[in-house]
């Protein structure tokens, strides 16, 4: 049922746009919100939704790095790389979480799907360099220790949460 | 603007006459100003570069975008923009893969002319180019993005002048592509096979798929009985390949050529366009009495069936029944000549040498394969043809002229006009006027169905009735044509619809050529063959009529359905998976598919999902039935459709989705007890 609110969701974003081309990336905005990611077959339904190819919805997808294709983690941790941070070796950070959550450059989500790593080109939190967001949280002059200490503070608060649930 | 504007291109006054931009103004001036993303028939775009142009005051401008106006000093040659385009076409190559002597497209490749023209030895920047996998899926299109330049071109022909948008731009930067969606292959889309994008490709990029290699090695098969089939449009156009002009006609030296390389018969394909006018016309006249699927479309070109197979099946029944000529030629011919000679159907081999790329999927569809063997087992475009003279090592223009073969080598004009757009029409006019007031005609021309329109209607009066007909080529026309059939806006009874501009003599098949004056040039050429002809009408062609008294019978009859008709069904624009909404972990799972296309949500698809979904949660059938949103049947106006398992239910309802649920339920049961029985 889940699935089905999702999806009736998506109908409601098209419809609120006006089954209108020009209203794309609004509505992929929206249906990503609602998803974390744009799915194939989703993309393929807002087209012929819209009256447009799905060669171009996929285009329109592709072009703008605010959009992904691909299932994110339920944490995206964004590492600036922005010159000051750089500077101040936030590539260090990035290569300790890397290691830690054993992801590579070509592969950017853990398989449980907790978490997302990458980097961005800045911030804007320049005064707080080497600096990090996991959604929406801002964690600045980290050391590469500091990080995975962030780190293992949310695995630990998602698997009491599990047991949580077990318990209700 | 006034009349006596003008402005200065090289120190010479060029008059404004109405260009709509400098690039065609500069032309004007007799001046070749290079670029690859210019179109007369496409939207400007911009892209290239190559036909940037000094103006006094405005400094480098591209020309292909920038208005003319009075007074303007226009400089295409300066110090400056020399050294440009140099840099330019430099940094083109060294992102291209530089296999020229290899590529399909080399000798009429612009990349590679203009390096030449522009005098370029050497490129001073490092080879990028990345290796990506070429895509030769399709059984039409090869496409290598290694050769791409990103002109654009063909994704603006593709919505623009096909309305089908199956490749776009998609990435960013340095990593653009044009590509399917979500980087499919090709034949997983919704291309239709017509071949505009290879034909308007600059580079070897998109090119028609070459089947050159299996020709030759089944004429070099002694065992095989060879038989070549030449489509109308190909006599008018295989010469330019040889340095002849475009539009002379090459029959006597194409059928010399083709005996000369190994083929043992040497037919026509306007043979059998003569017989596809006496089926479909007797088609068209039974539609017409008894009042039912009106307007009739022709069903000759592939990539127009495929196009509504994909976009208006409520339009499928429309379609003329009569397969294209090529496909009657191949059950025919094979099922004439098996008789005749005694050999096995799979020993007669059917070449056919078309226009084409849309023609080579056409062979490949299930319908024309029997027991495994094609009715047509190789298809070749006139471009093939001429690689296979060209190895032969033929002197084509030296070569003494010979003629086809007979029977099927022997036609009329009405089955030559077949390669431009409006003559299939044209014929069946031809003999449906005969035929309707019985009167032999002492004229046969029907001059209102020609023309460079890509929508021409015509009306005519016949026995007393008034008959509407409209002749459309280029695939974006089509789709204007039928929404307003749809809408009511406008009634035909015949529509004859062909998918590249111009009809098949500007296929993509047929020797490159990018100025429409080519195409014109050619359609030319064919409507002189048909007056050359000794007949125009296809009811006169003798042997026409020996073979249906001989062998098929009445027309329309059960031989003739048997070989000459096929039907169409809608057809899935993307070969994707569902949206899956709620899957059984059982081992028999029942598949439930819910179109969510936009017909079937306005008729309730949501609401009936939902029901559905309720459904299986109270009676707990969650672990037997899966169930998931496809986009769309495309069955629009029969909705909400669902599907359980194969069967197809049409305005649907929650008690006829339930009553099949369980009606598949216990066919499963059924099985399993059998099985177990067994």
């Amino acid at each position: 049922m889940e699935t089905l609110r999702k999806f009736e969701k998506v109908w409601e974003i098209i419809d609120q746009n006006g089954r209108d081309s020009s209203r794309l990336i609004p509505i992929l905005q929206a249906v990503q919100a609602e998803y974390r990611y744009l799915p194939e077959e989703i993309l393929t339904f807002i087209a012929t939704s819209v009256g447009i190819s799905p060669a171009r919805v996929f285009g329109v997808a592709t072009f703008y790095s605010l959009f992904t294709l691909k299932p994110k983690g339920k944490y995206h941790i964004r590492v600036c790389n922005g010159t000051a941070c750089h500077v101040k070796r936030s590539m260090d950070l990035h290569n300790a979480l890397q290691k830690k959550l054993n992801l590579r450059d070509e592969k950017d989500t853990t398989d449980d799907m907790l978490f997302t790593l990458e980097t961005v080109n800045c911030l804007g939190a320049c005064g707080l360099a080497p600096a990090m967001v996991v959604n929406e949280e801002v964690y600045g002059q980290l050391t590469p220790e500091r990080a995975n200490e962030i780190i293992d503070d949310i695995i630990n608060a998602e698997a009491h949460n599990e047991q949580d649930t077990h318990r209700l | 603007m006034n009349e006596n504007d003008f402005l200065i291109v090289d120190n010479k006054e060029i008059p404004i006459e109405g260009e709509q931009n400098l690039l065609e103004l500069i032309r004007k001036a007799k001046i070749d100003l290079p670029t690859f993303c210019y179109h007369s028939e496409l939207s400007v775009y911009g892209a290239c570069r190559l036909c940037m142009v000094y103006v006094e005051g405005m400094g480098l401008v591209p020309a292909c975008s920038t208005p003319p106006s009075p007074s303007m000093n226009v400089k295409t040659n300066t110090e400056d923009i020399r050294k440009m385009r140099k840099i330019i076409v430099e940094l083109l190559l060294a992102n291209h893969s530089q296999s020229c002597p290899t590529c399909q497209k080399s000798t009429t490749c612009q990349l590679q002319a203009l390096a030449r023209r522009l005098g370029i030895t050497e490129i001073r920047f490092k080879n990028q180019s990345k290796n990506i996998p070429v895509d030769d899926s399709s059984p039409s299109i090869v496409r290598d993005p290694n050769k791409c330049v990103l002109c654009g071109d063909c994704v603006r022909i593709c919505s623009e002048v096909q309305s089908v948008g199956a490749i776009d731009f998609a990435h960013r930067g340095a990593n653009t592509m044009v590509i399917p969606s979500f980087g499919k292959d090709l034949d997983k889309v919704e291309c239709v096979n017509c071949g505009q994008c290879a034909r308007i490709c600059p580079t070897g990029a998109l090119t028609p798929k070459s089947e050159v290699d299996e020709v030759w090695k089944v004429i070099h098969d002694p065992n095989k009985m060879v038989v070549a089939q030449i489509a109308p449009a190909v006599r008018v156009a295989l010469g330019e390949i040889f340095g002849m002009e475009p539009g002379v006609t090459t029959t006597g030296q194409t059928a010399a050529a083709l005996r000369a390389i190994g083929f043992n018969r040497v037919f026509d394909t306007s043979f059998t366009a003569d017989l596809t006018v006496i089926e479909e016309s007797n088609e068209f006249i039974k539609r017409i009495q008894k009042n039912e699927f009106i307007p009739q479309f022709t069903s000759c070109c592939p990539a127009w069936v495929k196009f509504v197979e994909q976009y208006y099946p409520e339009f499928v029944h429309n379609l003329s029944s009569c397969r294209s000529p090529q496909q009657m030629f191949g059950a025919l011919s094979k099922e004439i000549l098996a008789a005749q000679t005694g050999k096995k159907r799979e020993d007669i081999v059917v070449v056919s040498i078309m226009p084409c790329t849309a023609k080579k999927f056409e062979a490949k569809r299930p319908e024309f394969i029997h027991d495994g063997v094609r009715d047509v087992d190789h298809v070749i475009t006139t471009q093939e043809l001429g690689r296979m003279i060209e190895e032969a090592g033929l002197n084509f223009r030296e070569l003494d002229p010979e003629s086809f073969n007979l029977p099927f080598g022997f036609k009329t004009g009405a089955g030559v006009i077949f390669g431009n757009s409006g003559g299939v029409s044209e014929a069946v006019l031809r003999y449906v006027t005969e035929k309707l007031t019985g009167e032999k005609r002492e004229s046969y021309e029907f001059t209102s169905t020609r023309g460079e329109n890509g929508i021409r209607e015509i009306k005519i009066s016949l026995a007393g009735k008034e008959f509407s007909l409209a002749t459309v080529s280029g695939l974006g026309n089509a789709r204007q044509v039928l929404e307003k059939i749809k809408s009511g806006q406008a009634f035909y009874d015949f529509v004859e619809v062909m998918a590249c501009p111009g009809g098949c003599v500007g296929g993509a098949g047929q020797p490159v050529f990018t100025n429409p004056v080519v195409r014109q040039k050619r359609t030319k050429g064919i409507y002189e063959n048909d007056r050359m002809l000794e007949l125009h009408k296809s009811q006169d062609n003798p042997y026409i009529n020996e073979l249906y008294t001989s062998f098929l019978g009445e027309v329309g009859g059960h031989k003739a359905h048997e070989l000459l008709h096929t039907g169409y069904k809608s057809r899935k624009r993307i070969a994707d998976e569902g949206m899956s909404l709620s899957s059984s972990d059982g081992e028999q799972t029942i598949e439930v598919n819910v179109c969510f296309g936009t017909g079937c949500f306005l008729k309730g698809a949501q609401k009936l999902l939902r029901d559905i979904l309720v459904h299986i949660d109270t009676e707990q059938l969650g672990d037997k039935v899966s169930v998931s949103a496809s986009f769309c049947f495309e069955m629009c106006e029969k909705g909400p459709v669902i599907r359980v398992g194969d069967k197809v239910i049409e305005g649907c309802t929650l008690e006829k989705a339930a009553l099949a649920i369980e009606e598949e339920r216990q066919k499963v049961l059924g099985d399993k007890t059998v099985n177990s029985m067994q």
